[in-house]
């Protein structure tokens, strides 16, 4: 595959819901109705002009359904890819130029997230005021915050700290 | 010992701990030979919560070994009720002190507070979380009574919210250890408790049960931890469950001889006071342990030559 149309599931009628775009990212297989939490790790909320197109609960061959985030004129750099795979992990990111798909990637389960979520445990004290980054390690089935312990499985995407 | 923080037990291995309690040990026998070691050092106490007896436990271990202590005082009266923050009351108070010994109502407090300084800090309690030096002398009461490998344990009581617990219970995973857990169910170990021990031991010597009955004969050491009545939400309830997880003579009858009955104290009515005259109890000498225990440890972490030792070449 290397035309323009591979970051779709190659179905014209889905390319209509979500526009191209030159030069940026395309999230695809997000699972269905992820794609907000998407755009919440990667910390863009709109406010800086980005443009961005988001595809939600888009029919798909490889998930019942799926979502496709598209943000024009940012390339995502390893690190938030790697976060992504928390809620995302079936996510294919790929890399626009010029219109063309120049570099497509899975995402990869990192050791550890820094300053994406927040903790859970009101007893933390990261939850507090002081000035420290939430860290937490990446486990097999959830992460675990570095400074208190406490391990979540599910609703990691509640935790994003918007 | 090549740590600049104590934290958590979960960072000791078996050789780090041997050699505290190694050292505490000689100490013990003899703390003349060891009163200057740390002569003109000064360890700072920075207690946001109160908590006596462990105070004075690092106060009086520090001024065994020829030092002395900077204390923050009582939170009421530090600027900590002004809204400083942990991060900053260490920083500053490092300047002043070689070492800090932090207890902190927070959970993970200690690991973000040791990310601040540069000078050995010691995790006295940060909440819900660790005690590490709550386990070491406990581990050296228990070697003292049981011996530390081939060892049956039953912890019992509030295993849910006992740091003390859950700060032994990774450390004896060091060792050749059959750890049984005896609770009510609601005061069960935390599921995340359980996950480490699996982490650390495979799990095969981990036990969890909710009498103490089937298990006792079988004990060499017995654990006990009070069950706190504001966990329950009423007084009949705390009623019914605590009566269960008390000891008295007639209980120990089923006992082993040799059963070592420890309790991280204060006590309320878990064990009953004829208990303690018996040959079972230790829990007051266990009490008594956390000196030469707290001025082991403080001298190997202030010390370049890792203790009087001379053998930190691990
Ligand atoms: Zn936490």
């Amino acid at each position: 595959m290397s035309n323009g149309h591979d970051h779709h599931d190659g179905n014209d009628d889905h390319e209509l819901r979500v526009s191209k775009i030159r030069d940026g990212t395309v999230i695809d297989h997000v699972h269905g109705g992820q794609a907000l939490n998407v755009l919440a790790i990667l910390g863009i909320d709109g406010t800086n002009g980005e443009e961005v197109s988001v595809g939600m609960n888009v029919p798909s061959d490889r998930l019942a359904r799926k979502d496709i985030v598209k943000v024009e004129g940012r390339e995502l750099s390893q690190d938030e890819v790697d976060v992504l795979s928390l809620i995302a992990p079936d996510a294919t990111i790929n890399i626009v130029r010029g219109f063309d798909v120049v570099e497509k990637h899975r995402v990869e389960r990192p050791d550890v997230v820094e300053g994406v979520l927040s903790c859970p445990n009101a007893g933390c004290i990261t939850t507090g005021d002081e000035p420290v980054t939430s860290r937490f390690s990446v486990l097999e089935d959830g992460v675990r915050c570095s400074y208190c312990e406490t391990i979540v499985r599910d609703e990691i995407a509640s935790l994003i700290d918007t | 010992m090549r740590h600049d923080h104590l934290i958590t037990s979960k960072q000791l291995s078996r050789a780090d701990i041997e050699t505290v309690l190694d050292y505490a040990a000689e100490i013990d026998a003899d703390p003349s030979t060891v009163a200057d070691r740390q002569a003109g050092t000064l360890l700072g106490l920075l207690f946001f919560e109160p908590s006596t007896r462990t105070k004075m436990s690092f106060e009086t271990a520090m001024k065994r070994l020829g030092g002395d202590v900077v204390d923050m005082g009582s939170v009421e009266s530090s600027s900590v009720t002004k809204g400083e923050t942990l991060a900053d009351t260490v920083r500053v108070i490092e300047g002043y002190a070689d070492a800090l010994v932090v207890r902190h109502p927070k959970q993970g407090s200690a690991t973000m507070a040791s990310e601040f300084v540069d000078v050995p800090l010691v995790n006295a309690g940060d909440g819900a979380g660790h005690h590490p030096t709550q386990t070491l002398l406990d581990l050296y009461t228990i070697r003292e009574n049981a011996g530390l490998d081939d060892l049956t344990i039953g912890i019992m009581g509030d295993l849910k919210y006992g740091r003390t617990v859950h700060s032994l219970a990774y450390a004896l995973t060091n060792f050749d250890t059959r750890q049984h857990f005896i609770s009510p169910e609601s005061l069960q170990l935390p599921r995340e408790v359980v996950y480490d021990l699996h982490q650390q031991q495979d799990g095969t010597g981990i036990r969890e049960h909710d009498a103490l009955e089937g298990i006792l004969p079988s004990l060499d050491v017995l654990y006990v931890t009070r069950i706190q009545r504001e966990r329950f939400p009423d007084e009949n309830e705390y009623q019914q469950v605590a009566g269960e997880y008390q000891i008295d003579a007639e209980t120990l009858e089923a006992a082993s001889d040799d059963l070592t009955v420890m309790h991280p104290l204060p006590r309320v009515d878990e064990i009953a006071p004829e208990i303690d005259e018996s040959d079972h109890a230790a829990y007051f000498e266990q009490a008594h342990n956390g000196v030469p225990i707290r001025m082991a440890l403080l001298d190997l972490l202030l010390s370049d030559d890792a203790g009087i030792r001379g053998d930190g070449d691990e």
